[in-house]
């Protein structure tokens, strides 16, 4: 392919760009049987994510702490202890196999490194929950709710000065920063420097320093040394970057749930103005950063759109519209779309159709597979619905039954990659053995 | 319909504040109030039920009778004329999980249909529920949890409460994220619920009422 500026080239254009990069990673592979393991699994995946028949269904796992506990590490331990982990997940893709890798990169960062920030959005193992635990939020209305004319007019600027400040100790200091304007006109200049020398600043940017020296070392002791063993025996990233739906970027972690329910009904010009506002924000977000996606799939959960939480009315209102233009603003830069439906989905099956064929795929956690294929598999691929449950305390012979049931009903013509519903921290090694093993023999095509 | 329960029930919060207000200053009785805001609880609670109204009508008008409730504070004197309840719920996020919005619907739920709820809240150890039900005798114990560490939680608060000789008769329903058929049987729970009206059912049926 000849190379043609970035700009001029059409969204199938960027998406191949970008698909060869991922098929060519820069990483020399152990072996010539392990490189053509990597393409011949990268190939599956890509033939189910375009709807088309691969020679047998994809798997890939949906794990969080699973591979750490599996190897008898609690998610603490994990978190400190970059050896051990690295051994967890290395042997945890070497025993089950996988056509797309369970990485260790969301899971295995060192609780210092948010202590340091004063993280207060989240509470993680040995902070808030057991070391034994998983990570969890702390549900609160960190955005106010006179602050939608700012977040509207200046989403970062908003995020700098006012939400940072609230959400991590470490950028307290932030909130005594004049406009960063101020550095376009020399004689502007003077009087926002005072805002980074002040105690809280100075005392916070030593913090942020710490948090960001032990990012790297855990990102170059544990992250780095994993993905590119995984991908020289043979197993591709899959999803590399994410994203988040614009509705849900409000509602989760700056109103609220709560605050954005109540906004639904006090301010619904706003929250729809702000949903608009976050589209190109939620594009640009895991695209515009120094080094680009190494994989064409961008993760995004999805969460308060699931059955339960609104009517089809408020979803096609409030819900659906912001995420559509974002997800066409990702399929036009080339991405693929991973919609992760949390809960169940069945009332938005519908819906959600109004997509262009073949560039997105939705992983399903509990919603109803076959009406799944039915509708949105028209138009898209579908992943998941193996239960976290079944695995956990289900028998091998009821979880090879469903696996055949999954690859019967949604596996039917292509365009289905095997997965588990949700983020799985634990579960019975047996059971998952027992659902690969199904999925390549049953699953071949 | 009351303009009262007609406004809150129809989610238009400034008009039932506004209400209360003219009432309040024609000299209404505020218990009388209280009892038109139950009333548009209720119907709240029946099209949740029937599939019109979802989480947003269920917290946005949870929040109007917390609003009453202030405007009515200094109106109201101590009221002991409680209606008879059905019966009695303990309910409680387990050990290690600390969701609470599906807890909350329940809670909700049960309440509005004729249930007094004993809401432990979030991260409850089992010895909390243990002792909650020996205090208030629940027909129903129900165990709420999104997370899978809800899943060994929830068995091992049924184990406690089975092992303090609690548990003839009482039921206990788990929901919430991912329970369903196989964590039930895994618990040794009773039942397990989708949604909040099938912890309004079971409590029901444990009851005696349908």
């Amino acid at each position: 392919m000849a190379e043609k500026p970035w700009a001029d080239m059409t969204a199938d254009e960027k998406r191949a760009w970008r698909i060869d990069r991922w098929r060519n990673p820069p990483i020399e592979f152990k072996s010539p049987e392990a490189e053509a393991d990597y393409k011949a699994r990268l190939d599956r995946l890509i033939a189910a994510l375009e709807m088309r028949v691969p020679d047998r269904v994809p798997v890939s796992l949906n794990t969080g702490f699973w591979p750490a506990l599996s190897a008898g590490l609690t998610p603490y331990e994990s978190m400190n202890d970059p050896a051990r982990a690295r051994k967890a997940w290395i042997d945890f893709n070497s025993r089950f196999q996988p056509d797309a890798m369970s990485d260790p990169v969301h899971y295995t960062m060192p609780g210092a490194m948010f202590e340091a920030l004063d993280y207060k959005l989240y509470s993680w193992p040995g902070h808030g929950v057991a070391k034994e635990g998983s990570y969890q939020y702390a549900e609160k209305e960190w955005m106010l709710p006179e602050d939608y004319d700012h977040l509207i007019s200046d989403p970062s600027d908003y995020m700098l000065r006012v939400y940072l400040p609230r959400t991590a100790g470490a950028f307290a200091g932030f909130s005594q920063l004049s406009s960063l304007f101020d550095f376009i006109e020399l004689p502007f200049v003077s009087g926002h420097l005072g805002g980074w020398g002040s105690p809280e600043m100075l005392a916070g940017l030593e913090r942020l320093g710490e948090a960001g020296r032990l990012r790297n070392a855990w990102w170059n002791e544990t992250a780095v040394p994993v993905i590119e063993k995984l991908i020289s025996l043979g197993f591709p990233s899959y999803r590399s970057c994410g994203t988040k739906a614009p509705f849900d970027i409000l509602g989760d972690t700056l109103r609220g749930t709560k605050g954005l329910i109540m906004d639904m009904f006090r301010r619904p010009d706003k929250v729809l103005a702000a949903c608009e506002r976050l589209v190109q924000v939620a594009v640009d977000w895991p695209l515009k950063r120094p080094v680009g996606p190494a994989t064409p799939v961008v993760f995004i959960p999805l969460h308060k759109g699931a059955d339960g939480f609104m009517s089809d009315e408020q979803f096609r209102t409030f819900y659906w519209p912001s995420l559509r233009k974002m997800l066409i603003g990702l399929i036009d830069e080339g991405m693929i779309p991973f919609c992760f439906a949390e809960g169940r989905y069945n009332a938005r099956l519908e819906a959600i159709m109004d997509l262009p064929k073949g560039k997105t795929v939705w992983l399903f956690d509990q919603s109803d597979m076959a009406r799944a294929k039915e509708t949105i598999g028209t138009v898209a691929c579908l992943e998941g619905n193996m239960p976290l449950s079944l695995l956990y305390a289900g028998t091998p012979q009821e979880v090879a039954a469903h696996t055949r049931n999954l690859i019967d009903v949604a596996g039917a013509g292509g365009g289905y990659i095997l997965d588990i519903g949700a983020v799985a921290d634990e579960g019975n090694d047996e059971n998952l053995a027992e659902m690969i093993k199904t999925a390549k023999e049953y699953g071949v095509y | 319909m009351q303009d009262l329960v007609e406004a809150m029930a129809n989610m238009k919060e400034e008009e039932a504040l506004q209400i209360v207000d003219e009432m309040l200053e024609k000299g209404e009785n505020p218990n009388h109030i209280l009892d038109l805001t139950s009333e548009a609880m209720r119907v709240v609670g029946e099209r949740y039920q029937d599939g019109t109204y979802f989480l947003p009508e269920l917290i946005m008008s949870g929040e109007m009778v917390k609003k009453i409730g202030e405007q009515l504070k200094p109106h109201l004197a101590a009221r002991q004329d409680q209606a008879k309840k059905l019966g009695t719920v303990v309910l409680g996020t387990v050990r290690g999980d600390i969701h609470d919005i599906g807890k909350d619907i329940v809670g909700f739920m049960l309440e509005v249909n004729g249930f007094e709820v004993v809401d432990l809240g979030i991260d409850q150890p089992e010895e909390a529920f243990v002792q909650a039900v020996r205090e208030h005798h629940p027909h129903v114990l129900a165990l709420s949890g999104f997370l899978s560490v809800a899943f060994d939680s929830m068995k091992s608060t049924v184990e406690e409460v089975d092992a303090a000789g609690l548990r003839q008769d009482l039921k206990v329903i788990i929901g919430g994220g991912q329970m369903d058929e196989t964590v039930r049987k895994y618990t040794g729970a009773d039942a397990y619920g989708d949604d909040a009206m099938a912890a309004v059912a079971f409590a029901k049926k444990s009851v005696g009422v349908n």
